[in-house]
């Protein structure tokens, strides 16, 4: 059995040799805050009765998802064959959404844990990012976890992965997150297979950033790399791609907590203080650099985030504006990736277009939004960025249906993506047919196992992102997984389909979609409103229509009845309290003209159909 | 009276009432409700605290529950003068069920003798019992004149014999007729009570209903749409698919025949459900309610208010009878209502009838309403210029989306 180690290595004065970066790669759920919590214990950073579960994931709203959304840096010491070492664990988002993320946090590793729920196998959005990890040459230990479950298959997919990966069925480590079985074992593998890193003390000092997180105490705390050189507190720095110079206020290593320390050499994980107060100028992916003695040549591998899923976001409560503005001003801050304007909407009034990296990150800016901020929002169906070139050669970017212009349109471009789906060999044909409804074209399939295929498609962002994902659990009962990339843009026949409630557009609802669909929209889309918005005191039609063409349409008949029969002495405080509870409902309408129209309307209007259809069905 | 009983606050044990409760008492007048807890057969549709023959006991069962209910009476009159209201006799009582008349005449007039003796009654009050048709007699009907009632309402609900089956109501329409008859001999004013929109009840089936009411002469006839309440048998049975749902627009049509051939009769509605031959017939104990007036509710589950004080007693009739056995005051829980809240209820109550609501008793919020509910007809026009809200037709029909118009923000 290996102790924790008896003497911690000193920041700053850590000879490479002794280090060992990784990360893990795992799928939401298959127990990496569980495992990385385990660690902590037993290589003892956090005391026993100070653990939380999941202590990496600090919101809560990660906590109660169990993802992890924002990564963080933690050196573990421990101890193998009397030598101690420094182990930096880099815990990565597990999500296809934060690929560029997860990209800039392989970097700064040598070797990955790729972790994999004994019960479960492998998922596509791991697979993707195995595929970064083998990409960046990282030296892979493959993991299966929850081995206590009685579900669990391990033979099974210890196939699978030595299949995937090379290597033999025996190699993959059993470990439980969840009692700590195999959990030192895997310590020891982490010392003994994961190569040190290798870097050049005496070169000019060259560190990865590969996360920048806003504290509000603190201002940004960017969380680097060092490859060349050392970092020292006190100097002035340099960030390669803007140029820009702070000074190092503070530097050091979390363990968890931040430890000040004199500095970090070259292989070394740690955070950055410098008191900037905005993200964006602590990008993830830049080179740090001293400014006494800079660095020529960056590290290379930026990008610039780019939102890939635009939505609306409005406060239900129009006297909440200037709090949702206020909000999303700080969460840029944390959040290099999400990007706002103003927005106005008949139907919905004051609100923001907002730019995503993918669903799951609108989902949790949301959920995030209003939970801290205690706002009630609605956000509109989300929409990609359309590239429309009009008759005179002049070029719109279109992220909003209404802004879609009207007529003389020459071409229309849309983003596509390819996408890979895995899943049991038995749901083929259910997944081929879904992809070839989103007009998806079939790149390839391939067998991982006798019983597990990876299937590859070519289809227009705009196509998955709404409701794709959803569909394909159902589809697949829960075991098909999604990954996919930007692959470009293609021209399509794509039309701009108005909704109208007695005559009045509500843009809200307003869609682009393909030609061919647009008949199909129309028809769901008032469908759906028939159902959703309660009978008014008079008649409420209810159009889809291209520009003035009208393409569908339905009706609500007024209500005639509205009044309970009876209301004696036993009924006064019932239906009061009926009363009281309908005036309560009312605050929650909105109007469109006439028409009050419950902000649930909206919300399931615009969620996914086929998972609407489930819950009416309940 | 429904018999999911609301949240309130914790009620004392000797049953003292908060302040609130006495003041301005002096001008309000008092009334009687006496809850009769017992049916022959419990109907599908009825959520009533109501019990069948022999499912109770520990006196709660019918034979002992005249003797439990006159404790109440003793055990009211004396929390209401310990709480500082001044004794007032009773302007109307009404017996209702249940099946007030499950139980002999006598127990009924015992219990009525025993609150007139507490509070005294009125010069021309009105006391008015519930009755099945198939549970009077012609000797009943004369000793509850006898005892001091005035007034009977017989439960009919439908003269077609398939609704009926529906409702689960065992008695024979043609007892009706009979039963109203015997009232008139014994000097009783009499109501008819309906229920339209039943699952399978036909518009025609409905018109032949109202007309078979209406040949009987009534003074008053109230017609309620059948609600289903969760968790009774009706429910189960829409849910299962057994009996078609309630169809609101059907309610709507049922409910605009009958005003038509009510008012063709010459019976005028004075509340959203109830219609009377003239304003003298008008359910005084009712309008008792929808007017604000103190009343004491007896009986399991029954309800009482006093000056914006709500309270309502335990609902199983055993629970019921052991307080009381005890000496103690059977109330399960009560509320006192803020001043916003009773002018909330005074336009939900006030807004169902026909002598209507004081507009600028209004707040601002209610006034500006005014000419839309106007425009959309909802509201009689020639009231609204003497100041006075009053529903039309289609407005009876939408009390409850007009009521939601009126309130403060």
């Amino acid at each position: 059995m290996s102790p924790m180690a008896r003497t911690a290595t000193v920041p700053a004065a850590t000879d490479p040799a002794v280090i060992r970066n990784f990360c893990i790669i795992a799928h939401i759920d298959h127990g990496k805050s569980t495992l990385a919590d385990r660690m902590l214990q037993l290589t003892g950073v956090v005391e026993q009765r100070a653990m939380k579960a999941q202590y990496l994931d600090r919101m809560d709203i990660e906590r109660e998802r169990g993802i992890t959304i924002k990564s963080q840096a933690v050196r573990l010491p421990w101890e193998l064959d009397g030598v101690s070492y420094a182990l930096n664990m880099i815990d990565t988002p597990g999500h296809v959404d934060f690929t560029y993320e997860v990209s800039r946090s392989l970097a700064a590793c040598e070797g990955a844990i790729l972790l994999v729920d004994a019960a479960q196998g492998i998922e596509a959005q791991t697979l993707a990012n195995l595929y970064l990890a083998m990409e960046n040459n990282l030296t892979i230990i493959p993991v299966l976890n929850k081995i206590d479950l009685p579900a669990a298959q391990p033979e099974k997919y210890a196939a699978e992965l030595a299949n995937l990966i090379g290597g033999e069925p025996e190699d993959v480590l059993m470990v439980s997150g969840k009692t700590g079985v195999g959990v030192e074992a895997l310590l020891d593998k982490i010392v003994r297979d994961l190569p040190a890193p290798v870097g050049d003390p005496t070169a000019p000092a060259r560190a990865m950033i590969f996360d920048s997180v806003y504290d509000s105490y603190r201002g940004v705390v960017t969380y680097v790399r060092v490859v060349d050189g050392q970092l020292s507190p006190r100097e002035r720095i340099q960030m390669m791609s803007t140029r820009a110079t702070h000074e190092l206020l503070e530097i050091g290593v979390s363990s968890p907590e931040p430890v000040p320390t004199k500095g970090l050499g070259v292989g070394e994980v740690g955070y950055l203080i410098t008191g900037v107060k905005d993200v964006r100028q602590s990008k993830v992916g830049d080179t740090v650099t001293t400014l006494h003695k800079p660095a020529t040549k960056s590290l290379g591998g930026y990008q610039d985030p780019k939102p890939m899923v635009f939505s609306g976001l409005y406060p239900l409560d129009g006297t909440d504006y200037p709090v949702l503005r206020d909000a999303l001003e700080k969460f840029t801050l944390n959040d290099a990736a999400l990007v706002y304007e103003p927005e106005t909407s008949a139907a919905l009034g004051f609100g923001f277009r907002v730019g995503f990296l993918g669903l799951l990150h609108l989902e949790i800016t949301r959920e995030r939004l209003e939970r801290e901020y205690n706002l009630d929002l609605i956000s509109t169906a989300p929409n990609v960025e359309y590239e429309v070139t009009l008759e005179d050669k002049k070029v719109l970017k279109v992220t909003n249906p209404s802004e879609y212009p009207v007529g003389k349109i020459a071409e229309v471009r849309e983003p596509m993506v390819s996408a890979t789906i895995l899943a049991p060999t038995e749901f083929v044909g259910a997944i081929m047919e879904l992809c070839q409804q989103r007009r998806g074209v079939m790149n390839g399939m391939d067998y991982l196992s006798e019983d597990r295929v990876e299937i590859r498609y070519r289809l227009p962002l705009a196509e998955i992102v709404f409701d794709f994902f959803d569909i394909l659990k159902s589809r697949t009962r829960g075991y098909g997984s999604l990954d996919w990339k930007a692959d470009g843009d293609q021209v399509s026949d794509l039309v701009k389909v108005d909704i109208l409630l007695q005559g009045e557009q509500v843009d809200a609802f307003s869609a682009i979609t393909h030609r061919d669909k647009a008949y199909a929209y129309g028809v769901m889309m008032t469908g759906k409103l028939r159902e959703l918005i309660p009978r008014q005191q008079f008649e409420v039609p209810i159009q889809a229509a291209i520009g003035a063409r009208i393409i569908a349409r339905e009706s609500i008949r007024a209500i005639r009845k509205d009044v309970l029969a009876k209301c004696y002495g036993g009924d006064i405080t019932r239906k009061r309290k009926l009363l009281e509870k309908q005036k309560e409902g009312k605050k929650r309408m909105k109007m469109v003209g006439r028409v009050e129209v419950p902000q649930e309307a909206f919300i399931a209007a615009l969620s996914s159909d086929e998972s609407s259809k489930d819950k009416s069905k309940k | 009276m429904p018999s999911v009983l609301p949240l309130g606050d914790p009620a004392p044990a000797d049953g003292i009432l908060p302040a609130q409760a006495a003041v301005g008492a002096d001008s309000r007048p008092f009334g009687l409700y006496a809850h009769i807890p017992f049916c022959a057969v419990r109907c599908g549709y009825c959520d009533f605290n109501t019990y069948t023959a022999r499912e109770l006991g520990g006196g709660a069962s019918q034979d002992e529950y005249a003797a439990t209910a006159v404790a109440e009476v003793r055990l009211a009159a004396r929390v209401l003068a310990d709480s500082g209201l001044p004794a007032r006799p009773m302007s109307t009582v009404f017996f209702g069920g249940g099946t007030p008349t499950l139980l002999p005449a006598r127990d009924l007039t015992t219990i009525l003798r025993a609150a007139v003796e507490a509070w005294g009654l009125q010069e021309g009050a009105e006391v008015t019992t519930e009755a099945n048709p198939d549970s009077v007699t012609r000797d009943s009907l004369q000793e509850l004149a006898d005892g001091g009632f005035t007034r009977v309402s017989f439960g009919m609900q439908s003269a077609v014999p398939h609704v009926l089956r529906v409702l689960d109501r065992t008695h024979r329409p043609e007892r009706v007729p009979q039963a109203v008859a015997w009232a008139r001999e014994a000097g009783l004013a009499v109501s008819v009570d309906l229920i339209y929109g039943t699952p399978g009840e036909s518009m025609d089936d409905w018109e032949t209903s109202v007309r078979t009411a209406l040949s009987y002469e009534p003074d008053h006839i109230s017609a309620y749409a059948l609600i289903v309440e969760e968790g009774t048998k009706l429910a189960a049975q829409i849910r299962r698919g057994q009996v078609p749902a309630i169809d609101d627009d059907d309610h709507a049509a049922k409910y605009t025949l009958a005003d038509g051939l009510f008012a063709a009769a010459g019976l005028h509605w004075y509340e959203v459900s109830n219609w009377a031959r003239t304003p003298q017939d008008a359910c005084r104990h009712n309008l008792a309610y929808w007017q604000g007036a103190d009343w004491w509710g007896i009986g399991p589950g029954a309800h009482s208010h006093a000056g914006g004080v709500r309270w309502w007693n335990v609902k199983h009739p055993t629970a019921y009878a052991g307080r009381l056995q005890h000496g103690q005051s059977p109330a399960a829980g009560r509320e006192t209502l803020d001043a916003p809240t009773r002018e909330m209820e005074r336009i939900m109550l006030q807004t169902r009838l026909a002598e209507g609501i004081r507009i600028s008793s209004l707040g601002p919020a209610g006034r500006r309403e005014v000419p839309l509910l106007i425009a959309q007809e909802l509201i009689q026009p020639a009231a609204a210029f003497r100041d006075l809200l009053v529903l039309t037709l289609k407005g009876r029909l939408l009390a409850d989306a007009v009521v939601r118009r009126l309130l403060p923000d």
